[in-house]
């Protein structure tokens, strides 16, 4: 804001050349609403123009030097005045000198790296943002414009499932299994609760999700827990012998994928965690570490491999099963 | 568009019938009542019939039945606050006020006293008792299928 409106002032705003053709994405901003943030990928190029406007034409705009500036930072909110730049790169636009009327500036910056995904969390956030700068010596005229960049990974060649007996010993024991132990944001956990031996009297049983955000190093870390989901998978007392399914459906809920240690500043990892209440409301838990991780969009898969998985579902019948051979053939064939 | 994710159940056993339609191993049920007052005038009390049904094989008797008195509940909670980890369930009041003269009823020995103490003691009890880490102190096991508590016993844990 400048008080001194004595002499000339402009306005400065970005626009990037793309703005038609490029898809936006929805992130949440540090107060929960919701914005749409133009999207970006590791290596693209981010290019576009600064319009300078001057505020009164015909006065000139006397200045230091125009430039902007790409930026990925990391902000602490415990620690607000350090912002920690992993990425920092600057085009000068104009040397010191005097605008007489308005005018556009282009800027490319060439296959930048953004090595990782925009994050806004309850303790740290994580932005990538441009900003077009006329330097003056009083007052500088800035605007910033963020952008939300993802990071995607493809199906991981390692993917075993989670399989394991735990329990009290002579009170209750299960064997629980996930199918999976790394997730895209839209995949389904499937899986299955087996019970082994119940002497204590079960109400029901609900699988939450918990995302842990992770601050600070060495003797001042920090972790915030959060319950993503909580979904009740049985109701009643099980008994010996039995298996109870589970189906959760992840793209319901509002998840990021795991980030480990992100230029050594945060972490943000996910838990299942599986929950037995009893009759007189104990709580049996057991947690699980599971990675998610971001798919790309794919282009469609044959209609006939959809339609196989579909009818094997419903009918496990012989036929479907060879039905999905076959749509497996013409895939790889 | 993506692909379809496959979200077919996982391969289960299929449950043993006996299992299915068998007794469950939880079965523990605990009954308070009975109440009798023993004694006359001042040093009079109230005593409870406390019957134990459980196939829960640490306890040593699956059909026990023993009398209580409010010390005697007293004495078991007690024990377990100091001896285990848990978080122990409140006990009805002590209802001392009942216990001064003068009072229009029956005070301590008043009949809806009583039941309303009976209700509480069964639930206190009926809470404890399927409570994992309860199951394995002597004081419990003590309280439920000993004839009489032994007040100078040795406290410790029955599970090895």
């Amino acid at each position: 804001m400048s008080f001194f409106s004595f002499g000339q002032s402009a306005e400065i705003d970005v626009v990037l050349n793309d703005a038609e053709t490029r898809k936006k994405a929805e992130h949440k901003t540090e107060d929960g609403k919701k914005d749409k943030y133009f999207l970006f990928y590791d290596g693209e190029t981010v290019s576009g123009k600064v319009n300078v406007t001057l505020k009164n034409p015909g006065k000139r705009l006397e200045h230091q030097g125009i430039k902007i500036e790409f930026v990925g930072q990391i902000e602490l909110y415990y620690d607000r005045g350090n912002h920690h730049e992993f990425v920092s790169l600057v085009k000068d636009l104009a040397r010191p000198g005097e605008i007489t009327q308005s005018q556009t500036f282009d800027f490319e910056f060439t296959h930048v790296e953004k090595p990782y995904e925009s994050y806004t969390g309850q303790n740290v956030k994580l932005r990538y943002f441009l900003r077009a700068t006329v330097i003056r010596r009083l007052n500088d005229i800035s605007k910033e414009m963020d952008i939300v960049v993802h990071t995607l990974s493809t199906y991981p060649e390692l993917n075993s499932s989670i399989k394991m007996e735990v329990g009290i010993e002579d009170c209750l024991h299960i064997e629980f299994e996930y199918n999976k132990s790394k997730y895209h944001l839209k995949d389904v956990i499937v899986g299955k609760i087996y019970f082994l031996l119940v002497r204590i009297k079960i109400k029901h049983m609900e699988i939450d999700i918990i995302k842990r955000e992770t601050t600070g190093t060495g003797p001042s870390v920090y972790h915030e827990n959060d319950t993503i989901a909580k979904y009740e998978i049985m109701d009643g007392a099980p008994v010996r012998g039995e298996s109870i399914p589970i189906r959760l459906f992840l793209a319901g809920y509002d998840l990021t994928p795991t980030m480990r240690d992100i230029n050594k500043k945060f972490s943000v990892r996910y838990y299942l965690n599986l929950v037995l209440i009893d009759e007189e409301e104990r709580r049996y838990f057991k947690q699980q570490e599971i990675t998610l991780w971001r798919k790309g969009d794919v282009v469609r898969k044959s209609m006939s491999h959809q339609a196989a998985i579909a009818s094997q579902r419903f009918e496990g019948s012989a036929a479907s099963e060879s039905a999905l051979e076959q749509a497996a053939k013409e895939e790889s064939g | 568009m993506s692909e379809v994710a496959d979200t077919r159940r996982l391969n289960s056993k299929p449950q043993d019938l006996l299992d299915a339609y068998g007794p469950p191993s939880n079965f523990l049920e605990i009954d308070v009542y009975d109440p009798q007052t023993i004694g006359v005038g001042r040093t009079r009390y109230t005593t409870y019939e406390v019957r134990m049904r459980t196939n829960l094989p640490i306890f040593k008797l699956k059909d026990s039945c023993v009398r209580r008195r409010y010390s005697d509940f007293e004495w078991l909670k007690n024990e377990l606050e100091r001896d285990s980890k848990i978080v122990v369930p409140s006990l009805p009041g002590k209802a001392l006020k009942r216990q001064l003269p003068f009072r229009s009823d029956e005070g301590l020995f008043d009949e809806s006293f009583i039941e309303e103490r009976r209700m509480g003691l069964e639930q206190f009890i009926n809470r404890i008792a399927g409570h994992p880490l309860a199951q394995n102190e002597r004081c419990l096991h003590m309280f439920l299928q000993d004839e009489s508590i032994d007040r100078n016993y040795i406290p410790g844990k029955v599970r090895h």
